[in-house]
């Protein structure tokens, strides 16, 4: 059924160039019916499985954030509250406050200390020095860890008994318990394995530049660093843009650090955290959930645009 | 324009400008960097460290001392978190997830890289997209979706897709799914277009075109993707702390979130355990570790 429309769709292109047309149409309609059904094989079963299990369960959640369903009850009995879990998620749900705090935090902390900290790195690495690989090494195994891991190695130097810190500090804080601090100590964790992450993308970058442009710019005797920020950078733009966006997703999807923490309570409030509490958790409150989440997806869909719109234009060319 | 005409410039002045930069400069770099990389391994190091150390020295002379060498702790870890059991687990899921993911993700990927319509572009996005979305985002509609399908209890025990394996190898494949194809097409998009023209003259059928001729010139970028589908869905937590229920189901990753009663007090065993599950990890990280670098920014750039 699907691959009829296809087809037409490309009749419809603009021909590039008058040779390639006449090729490509004799090559469609060359196209036998099992070929045919073989292409709209290949597209729709990866299709229909993303589209079922994201983009449809995406679009419900949406739906779901403007009812009273309790996630229990037959679909039937849903009805439409228009606004109303937005306005009690605001105004009479304790933890969404500290949710949206701790999240702002994190991408200040991976945006300000963590990005330009892996992008830093990324530049030294890029010279030829000796033992780089070494460097590059030990900086992005952090990178293979999961974040659940992350969490339990970072215990041994957090924790208040036992813990490597307080042992040289001498002092007596739970650094992953107490609400006044463990916010950032869980940010050094998560910023330890996003440097490696970033250094690791910058370097790819760095490496496609053009290495003429930057000796010609030593020839017009710029410094190193203005070299990096006249020439390099503004070349880098598409990679700059993938490096927020990351950094962006990154810090809207964190939830498996804080959740093997303490679920995400106690300080390490997190809208990811909170959107699952109120699925799994005791008190599920789907009204709540489905609204968090539709925040999340908006900002997210919102940055997704931007890397799209990178990356086929970088396509394109 | 200008990068044409720095080019020329650049490449004919470059051999007698190429200056040395003063060694007590070189002298800092190393040093900084080195230790950068020190701190950086730092906390890995001391989870190897404290693990093989028993908790009876430890406790009496803090973690800040030497001595007390064991390899108790990786024993005991093993059989009271039962390791072998999960590790299995991870195996059932995350094998066919990354066969299934490569699978799929190649095919949609040929079809947008060999043919040229319109709604390529639209289809990229879709599954690119998908990728990216924070997947707590979907959990209320899933997990409810989950609870409704039901499997024949010979492929779950759960009769339903909940708490079963099946499940989350399907809702990994979606989720990686977006970004195979995004890279895979865009591999493909630079294998020569006269490679289909000869195969079409030999009257070679599109699957056969998929299967035998771009198949086997994508095998760079396959093995980049496996390493890296294998390193994330080994490392998948969310979705197995979710639509799981029975403990003896969850693979490593999410079963680390069990041993947090069983281990609470013993740091010891925490350790052991962390080193245990990074293992395979740590494995890949090692031997493949140009495949793991080469798929992580093929993703990000292009070569």
């Amino acid at each position: 059924m699907s691959d009829l429309p296809l087809i037409q769709a490309d009749r419809a292109v603009a021909p590039p160039a008058a040779t390639t047309t006449r090729g490509r149409g004799r090559r469609l309609r060359l196209l036998s019916r099992t070929d045919r059904v073989v292409i709209t094989l290949m597209v729709l079963v990866p299709l229909i499985l993303v589209v079922g299990l994201v983009w449809l369960p995406a679009l419900a959640t949406v739906l779901l954030s403007g009812t009273n369903w309790d996630g229990i009850g037959p679909l039937g009995e849903i009805d439409w509250v228009g606004l109303k879990n937005y306005d009690d998620v605001v105004n009479i749900y304790p933890p969404f406050v500290p949710a949206i705090q701790n999240n702002l935090l994190w991408l200040a902390a991976l945006f300000v200390v963590a990005t330009p900290f892996g992008m830093f790195l990324a530049v030294l690495l890029d010279k030829e020095l000796r033992g780089s690989r070494f460097y590059q090494t030990a900086l992005y195994l952090p990178v293979v860890l999961s974040l659940a891991l992350i969490g339990f190695v970072w215990q041994l130097i957090y924790s208040r008994d036992q813990g490597l810190l307080n042992a040289l500090l001498g002092g007596e804080t739970d650094w992953y318990g107490d609400p006044h601090v463990n916010i950032w100590a869980v940010l050094v964790a998560a910023g330890w394995r996003h440097v490696g992450y970033i250094m690791l993308l910058y370097l790819a970058g760095l490496k496609g530049v053009d290495p003429s442009l930057r000796e010609a710019a030593a020839v017009d005797g710029s410094s190193e660093a203005s070299t990096f920020f006249r020439v390099v950078f503004p070349v880098l733009r598409p990679i700059n843009i993938i490096v927020l966006v990351v950094t962006v997703i990154e810090s809207l999807r964190a939830f498996d650090l804080v959740w093997v923490i303490n679920k995400g309570r106690n300080g390490l409030e997190l809208i990811s955290a909170l959107v699952t509490a109120n699925v799994v958790g005791e008190a599920s409150r789907i009204g709540f959930g489905s609204a968090l989440a539709t925040i999340m997806l908006v900002v997210s869909l919102v940055f997704i645009t931007l890397y799209l719109a990178t990356v086929m234009r970088e396509d394109k060319r | 324009m200008t990068a044409a005409t720095l080019t020329r410039e650049g490449t004919a002045a470059a051999p007698a400008t190429r200056r040395r930069p003063p060694r007590p400069a070189r002298v800092v770099l190393h040093l900084f960097l080195g230790a950068v990389a020190v701190g950086w391994l730092f906390p890995i190091l001391w989870a190897v460290l404290t693990s093989l150390r028993s908790y009876e020295y430890t406790a009496t002379h803090g973690y800040v001392s030497l001595g007390g060498w064991t390899f108790d702790n990786y024993l005991t870890a093993w059989r009271t978190a039962e390791f072998g059991k999960h590790f299995l687990n991870s195996v059932y899921i995350t094998v066919p997830a990354v066969l299934l993911t490569l699978f799929l993700a190649s095919c949609v990927a040929f079809v947008i890289a060999r043919f040229s319509w319109k709604v390529n572009i639209a289809l990229l996005g879709l599954f690119t997209a998908a990728n990216l979305l924070p997947q707590q985002a979907l959990l209320i509609p899933l997990f409810r979706m989950f609870t409704e399908i039901p499997l024949p209890a010979w492929l779950s025990d759960s009769e339903l897709l909940y708490d079963s394996y099946w499940g989350l190898i399907l809702v990994n494949v979606a989720f990686q799914c977006g970004f195979c194809v995004f890279v895979l097409s865009n591999y493909m998009k630079a294998l020569p277009h006269e490679l289909y023209e000869a195969a079409m003259v030999d009257g070679a059928s599109v699957w056969r075109q998929y299967w035998q001729v771009t198949m086997p010139l994508c095998r760079p970028a396959l093995a980049a993707l496996a390493t890296l589908e294998v390193t994330w869905i080994y490392n998948e937590f969310f979705w197995a702390t979710v639509l799981m229920r029975t403990g003896d189901k969850f693979p490593v990753t999410s079963s680390l979130n069990n041993l947090r009663g069983e281990f609470f007090t013993d740091n010891n065993l925490v350790s052991a355990g962390s080193v245990l599950v990074a293992i395979p990890t740590l494995v890949i990280f090692f031997l493949l570790q140009k495949q793991f670098v080469r798929g992580l920014t093929l993703g990000a750039s292009k070569g």
